[in-house]
């Protein structure tokens, strides 16, 4: 058995595993399949400081090796879930990291210092790069001055560790990484979906109700790979990498191309599992190579 | 209700025309967890290279004791297309039981009507199962376009008594299950619908005139099956809520329809 722990700028991981956003509820969608404390970490779902409807049905098209979603951060905002859910989940024995997004840097901090009063909560990943809303979130991710205003306010706010989610819908990734890094943030989790279309022929008509929506599943995988390398190796922030990763030699591939730990989103619709087996895959595949801890592999590619 | 993922094996596959398979599956490693009529199971679509998702798919029958499902299937897409491949000995990887399904009858007098339109017809075949189990009688009221469409026709009619309408009047009333007799000439207390929205749309706005508590299944598109993602959402007088979580199963009174 290799040691699998990990550290994202003091948040102590188990394995470095966690589950994405938007793909995973409040983990307790999932309790009945897997031991959630067997994660490193469960990102819960996008939450902002007013509620919010999200965009009209149909919001989701099905491709080849994965989907396209428009959500549009449905959720019923930071005060509800302070008082309903995170009394639910506080005692899951794992990190539970909450995803923030607002419309205005301020939006963003307000909500950012209420969750820093929650205990069992020991980050928060800023959500920068969601491409599914008129106003803010991706907004913000996509120039250096938008993303450095957002970081900064939440930096002031927020005590704990916090990890900011890049848009990968942008020129220089790098950039934005560095930008981010310099206004203060713990780490940086890559990539969010990417912007996509689908048509429906007969209807002639695009599937999705806002007309695009963001890509994420196998298909990603490789641009997610690119681009974590790249930010692995421009920035000195601990790196999470995410985009199409299905089982554990995907891990391990972003492990080897930088990143300190890992998001597993899309897969878990179509394995519920498929987040232990993963953690179980990266222990093997250390064990067969003669590796003794996981951080022997990060950044190990050239 | 606590849900599952299993490896099923697949007991029998018939294609009961070209449109229609039914596959039933046990499970060789354990008992079938309980199951309510109008939930349905997520099935993993491994042999077909277009699509990704799994395909969410009503319960069609269960059989405890024999420790067997059944799956009405319709081909729609590639997805579904996908599932003719398997055979007796198959795997079927299937999430069960999701979603929140119909309301039972308590009483043997409690008339409940149920009404299935096309495929639609899948999940009453269990609901009905399960009222006879409990010693009530069901009426089926079952639509389809043609005579070919109707499915299982005989199985309905063991479990209780069946009235259909085709549109092309090759079998029963002719026209469509809101235009069937037996709407005027029967009363019930209750009417579970599963069927193609416009059906399901005409039987609530019937349901509505004669203020009869209605319920009817709704199809869509869906990515987890779990309530996870919230892309499959119907929008209700509680706002937009998840299909297969808060669903497939509704009163109407809660669909803004």
């Amino acid at each position: 058995m290799a040691d699998l722990r990990v550290d994202i700028a003091g948040l102590k991981l188990r394995n470095p595993v966690l589950t994405a956003s938007g793909t995973f509820g409040y983990g307790i969608e999932y309790q009945d399949f897997i031991d959630l404390g067997r994660l490193g970490g469960i990102i819960v779902k996008g939450t902002t400081l007013q509620p919010r409807e999200g965009n009209p049905y149909p919001r989701m098209a099905e491709t080849a090796q994965g989907m396209l979603n428009c959500v549009g951060l449905q959720n019923k905002g930071v005060d509800y879930f302070c008082q309903h859910i995170y009394p639910q989940i506080k005692d899951i024995k794992t990190n539970m990291i909450v995803n923030v997004s607002g419309n205005s840097p301020e939006d963003y901090a307000e909500c950012a210092a209420r969750i820093n009063e929650l205990d069992c909560i020991p980050a928060i990943e800023l959500n920068i790069s969601c491409p599914n809303v008129k106003h803010g979130g991706m907004a913000f991710g996509t120039t250096t001055e938008g993303a450095s205003s957002v970081v900064r306010a939440v930096r002031e706010a927020y005590k704990k560790t916090l990890i900011v989610k890049l848009s990968p819908n942008v020129t220089s990734i790098t950039d934005i990484a560095l930008a981010v890094e310099d206004a203060g943030a713990d780490a940086v989790s890559l990539i969010n979906t990417l912007m996509g279309m689908a048509i429906d022929i007969e209807k002639r008509r695009r599937i999705l109700s806002i007309g695009t929506g963001g890509l994420s599943g196998p298909c990603i995988k490789p641009v997610a790979l690119r681009m974590v390398y790249q930010v692995a190796h421009a920035v000195r922030l601990p790196v999470i990498g995410l985009g199409g990763i299905s089982n554990a030699k995907d891990a391990v591939e972003f492990l080897l191309a930088g990143a300190s730990a890992i998001e597993i989103g899309t897969a878990n619709f179509i394995d519920p599992t498929v987040s232990v087996k993963v953690a179980e895959g990266i222990n093997t595949y250390l064990d067969t190579h003669g590796f003794k801890s996981v951080n022997e592999i990060i950044g190990l590619c050239e | 209700m606590r849900k599952y993922v299993l490896d099923l094996q697949v007991t029998s596959a018939s294609q009961l025309s070209e449109r229609y398979l039914l596959l039933t599956a046990t499970d060789s490693a354990g008992r079938l967890p309980e199951m309510h009529p109008g939930q349905f199971a997520q099935l993993r679509i491994d042999e077909s290279k277009e699509t990704f998702l799994r395909r969410p798919i009503s319960l069609h029958s269960v059989d405890y004791e024999k420790n067997e499902i059944g799956f009405l299937i319709q081909k729609v897409g590639p997805g579904t297309a996908s599932l003719w491949q398997k055979r007796p000995g198959s795997t079927l990887n299937v999430i069960l039981p999701l979603g929140r399904g119909f309301t039972m009858p308590e009483r043997p007098e409690q008339k409940f009507l149920l009404v299935g339109g096309g495929v639609g017809i899948a999940p009453l075949l269990f609901m009905g199962q399960e009222m006879r189990r409990k010693g009530i009688r069901p009426t089926f009221l079952l639509g389809a376009r043609s005579k070919s469409d109707l499915l299982r026709l005989d199985v309905y009619r063991a479990l209780g008594n069946v009235y259909v309408t085709t549109e092309d009047g090759s079998e029963g009333e002719k026209g469509f299950v809101t235009q069937h007799s037996i709407l005027r000439d029967e009363d019930f207390q209750h009417i579970a619908v599963c069927g193609p929205k416009p059906m399901m749309m005409a039987m609530a706005s019937y349901a509505r005139s004669k203020k009869i508590p209605c319920e009817v299944s709704l199809e869509n598109m869906m990515a987890c099956g779990l309530g996870a993602c919230l892309c499959c959402v119907e929008e209700t007088t509680d706002g937009n809520v998840c299909v297969c979580k808060e669903g497939p199963v509704f009163d109407i009174e809660k669909l803004k329809w």
